[in-house]
């Protein structure tokens, strides 16, 4: 048991668990941005991997990792319009959309890589590069801290300033105040003359954008090319943190750090003498063990802070 | 943009204006209207008379077919509410508009926020929501969830939020109907300060009682026309109902004394455990084949709990509860129906009918599984049909057709379709909670002459009701509730006032065990 704890306590596996953190991060506070506005956003899984696939392969033609990141996050906002259209224009249910967007993205990004590259697996043929590490040169020689915060990918650092970013934009400016209002209850937001369809619109294109950034970061900084359906259901866990964030922008920050430090134990675990099998199920288990735990507090409570109307 | 108002004009008219809708619906027709400045108007009319679609038209929500709408003084045409609002037109709707996990202040500035650059400034939300609170007489308290206070204080807001657009104008529809007596005086004090500092008021409501305490003058309105319009000092309640419906109405109930039979519902020491709600306590009570058994009390003091428990939606924790000899307190809502009961649920739209299906299979769900509407478990089409076209007219449900949804139904027309269901399956026992809640007078008389006659078809009725008027007119006896306790009881409801009662509703009076329990048979056995 005590390999456990110098596991857990090496500084290498806390700068594991903020790099493995990072999607999950983003991802979750895409699908926030989205559950706020009022329309569910399942379609995260399939917006990250179009991102991270269009990124790698933008990036490894052009040369520019800068070009493939900003690809990919294009391609990510463009699927939350998307969703956005088919649910308010044509009417369709945000949740079948989304499955739809996911097994596009899932089919359309192999079909990509099959035709471009000849390669059933990936783009790791291809050289795509990642986009650049943050040294921070003072903090670089302090023992722990500088192993841990030194040298992280600049979106690692980016999805960090997410939560803040997100808490200011809801509750202090005024499209995060339209867009509560707007999820919550659209008709009283529609009454007092705010445009309801163009903020869940704003909504769900920063939410592809969020989840966009979170994919490009899988092929473009955790490794530096694209596999065939790498998220590997990131984005499912990323809306369980949602959830069990309360729907509140720091409660999902640490729901979407406690799923990124149950990988990143899976990840260090697998060095140690534990089945591999069972260890690579652990932050699928803690999904299962966290909503769980969620929908008892929540009975046990009564509602949340809010009751979006797309529960 | 409020000082493109016109100082002599009037504050709101409408000129032959006609509403036809895409379905050749005619809900408006040829109406004049003029409303002075500074002005309570109160719009009446039964469900359905237009009033509702007029509002809209002010209020940019709809458009006329034809005529002028006219705000300030000049003709205007509304696209949308933000046109209405701009004008200085604010509306209360029925069904509150605002966001619950915002707080009062955040809802009040909701669209108009106070700061600069794209931020909210809470502070001045706060400080605006108290200032406005303040003038008008309005009190709220601007920090307080909306989910957490008070409906009386979320409709305050509601207020707030018209002022705080500097409405010039506000047109508030049925604001009692969810109000206390209290909150309802409160209300008015405030329409009236509003008033009397320039503000132009319409008020739409059925509650003819109210109407002729807050308006200036009153505007009827039936089948979509304006039958005319007269100073509230010279109307009554019975001429305004007889405007309303074009013909002579009153609501006093002709009801020849009870016949009482034998004891159809015995309930004897009932308890019930709430897990949220009001909790039951010791209730002992007869309902008579035959008899009407009002059951008055402050809402939230048990009736509800006490009706669930008796249709079958809820079991007791404690007592027994016989239904023409039938033990009923184990069963389930389906044992209930077998024993004879039926129940009007308070919450028609939640509770009493499926608001997507149509009006044929709503009055068919306690029944489509035995003939003539079944057989084999296969439907008949055609005798649901036939039956739902017997019941349509037998029970005056406008409709066009039986297949029409019930969410197109007026809510006078829903409740009709209920009574029907639940009356025409000759209940031995009927529990009819809240009846006549928001609807009309017209749809409100048929269900007291329903009700009555089902008593003198020998059922045994228990009526829950907010409305104390209501209860005294069809009650032959009355039991009073409080806190989940029993506290009163009124073997003879003639001369009983609604005042008198009102003193045991709120717990100044109260009846001791022995009257209270006086002639129940004192056996847990129902006598056979």
């Amino acid at each position: 048991m005590s390999s456990v704890f110098d596991v857990v306590f090496s500084s290498a596996f806390l700068a594991a668990a903020l790099r493995v953190a990072t999607p999950y991060l983003l991802a979750a506070f895409g699908g926030l941005v989205a559950e706020r506005a009022g329309i569910s956003n399942i379609a995260l899984e399939g917006q990250m991997l179009a991102a991270a696939c269009t990124g790698a392969l933008v990036a490894g033609y052009s040369g520019s990792v800068a070009l493939g990141a900003l690809s990919g996050i294009a391609v990510a906002t463009l699927l939350g319009l998307l969703l956005a259209a088919l649910r308010l224009e044509l009417g369709a249910d945000a949740i079948i959309a989304g499955i739809g967007l996911n097994l596009l993205a899932s089919g359309a990004t192999a079909y990509a890589v099959y035709t471009l590259l000849d390669d059933k697996g990936g783009t790791s043929g291809l050289d795509s590069g990642t986009l650049p590490t943050v040294p921070l040169p003072g903090i670089e020689s302090i023992p722990v801290l500088g192993d841990v915060l030194s040298g992280q990918n600049l979106i690692t650092w980016l999805a960090f300033l997410t939560a803040p970013f997100v808490a200011w934009l809801f509750y202090r400016t005024t499209f995060g105040f339209h867009l509560r209002a707007v999820g919550e209850m659209p008709d009283a937001a529609a009454s007092v003359g705010i445009p309801v369809r163009r903020v869940q619109y704003a909504g769900l294109a920063l939410s592809g954008a969020l989840a966009g950034l979170a994919g490009v970061f899988l092929s473009m900084g955790y490794v530096s090319f694209f596999v065939r359906d790498m998220t590997a259901g990131r984005g499912f866990i990323a809306l369980a943190a949602v959830f069990l964030g309360g729907l509140r922008p720091w409660g999902v920050f640490l729901a979407a750090l406690g799923f990124g430090a149950a990988e990143a134990l899976a990840v260090q675990l697998g060095t140690l003498d534990v089945p591999p099998q069972l260890v690579s199920t652990i932050p699928y288990a803690m999904t299962l063990v966290a909503l769980a735990l969620y929908a008892w507090r929540r009975k046990r409570r009564g509602v949340g802070e809010a009751t979006p109307a797309s529960l | 943009m409020n000082e493109s108002w016109h100082a002599a004009g009037p504050a709101v008219a409408a000129r032959a204006v006609t509403k036809t809708y895409g379905n050749g619906v005619r809900a408006v027709r040829g109406v004049d209207l003029t409303v002075p400045p500074g002005e309570i108007r109160a719009v009446v009319g039964e469900n359905g008379a237009g009033k509702s679609t007029l509002m809209k038209m002010f209020y940019g929500l709809e458009q006329p077919s034809s005529g002028e709408i006219l705000i300030g003084g000049r003709p205007r045409t509304l696209r949308g509410p933000a046109a209405a609002i701009a004008l200085g037109v604010g509306m209360v709707h029925q069904n509150l508009m605002l966001v619950p996990s915002f707080t009062v202040a955040q809802n009040v500035v909701l669209g108009v926020e106070p700061g600069r650059r794209g931020l909210v400034d809470a502070r001045a939300a706060v400080e605006i929501t108290a200032r406005l609170a303040e003038e008008a007489g309005l009190a709220v308290d601007p920090k307080a969830r909306i989910d957490e206070v008070s409906v009386g204080m979320r409709q305050r807001t509601e207020i707030l939020k018209a002022l705080h657009r500097r409405a010039k104008v506000l047109i508030l529809d049925e604001p009692t109907a969810v109000l206390t007596p209290q909150e309802t005086e409160d209300l008015f004090a405030a329409v009236r300060r509003l008033r009397d500092g320039g503000m132009t008021v319409l008020f739409i409501s059925h509650k003819l009682r109210e109407v002729r305490e807050i308006s200036d003058q009153v505007s009827v309105m039936r089948a979509g026309s304006l039958v005319g319009t007269v100073p509230t000092a010279d109307a009554t309640e019975r001429s305004l109902a007889a405007m309303m419906v074009g013909r002579d109405l009153s609501l006093d109930v002709d009801r020849a004394a009870a016949r009482r039979g034998e004891v159809t519902l015995r309930v004897r020491k009932l308890g019930y455990e709430a897990p949220t709600g009001q909790s039951l306590h010791r209730l002992s009570f007869d309902v008579a084949a035959g008899e009407i058994v009002g059951v008055a009390g402050i809402e939230g003091n048990g009736q509800s709990e006490l009706a669930e428990i008796l249709a079958g939606l809820r079991s007791p924790t404690a007592g027994t509860i016989h239904v023409g000899g039938t033990d009923t307190a184990g069963l389930g809502v389906a044992g209930h129906r077998r024993a004879g009961v039926g129940y009007v649920p308070e919450d028609r739209l939640h509770n009493g009918a499926a608001l997507d299906e149509s009006i044929a299979d709503n009055l068919v769900v306690d029944r489509h599984d035995r003939p003539p509407l079944a057989r084999r478990g296969v439907l008949h089409p055609k005798a649901v049909r036939a039956h739902a076209e017997r019941l349509i007219d037998q029970y005056a449900i406008r409709t066009p057709d039986p297949s029409v949804p019930m969410r197109a139904l007026s809510g006078g027309n829903v409740q009709k379709v209920i009574v029907a269901r639940e009356l025409s399956a000759g209940p031995r026992l009927l529990i009819a909670s809240q009846v006549t809640r928001g609807v009309d007078i017209g749809a409100m008389r048929f269900m007291y002459e329903r009700l009555v006659a089902a008593r003198d078809d020998g059922a045994a009725v228990l009526l829950i009701s907010a409305d104390l008027t209501e209860l005294l007119a069809l009650s032959d006896r009355l039991l009073v509730l409080k806190e989940g306790l029993l506290v009163g009881r009124f073997d003879d409801t003639a001369g009983l006032t609604e005042k008198h009662v009102g003193l045991y509703m709120l717990g100044v009076e109260h009846h001791d065990d022995k009257h209270l329990t006086a002639g129940l048979a004192a056996g847990e056995e129902p006598t056979p």
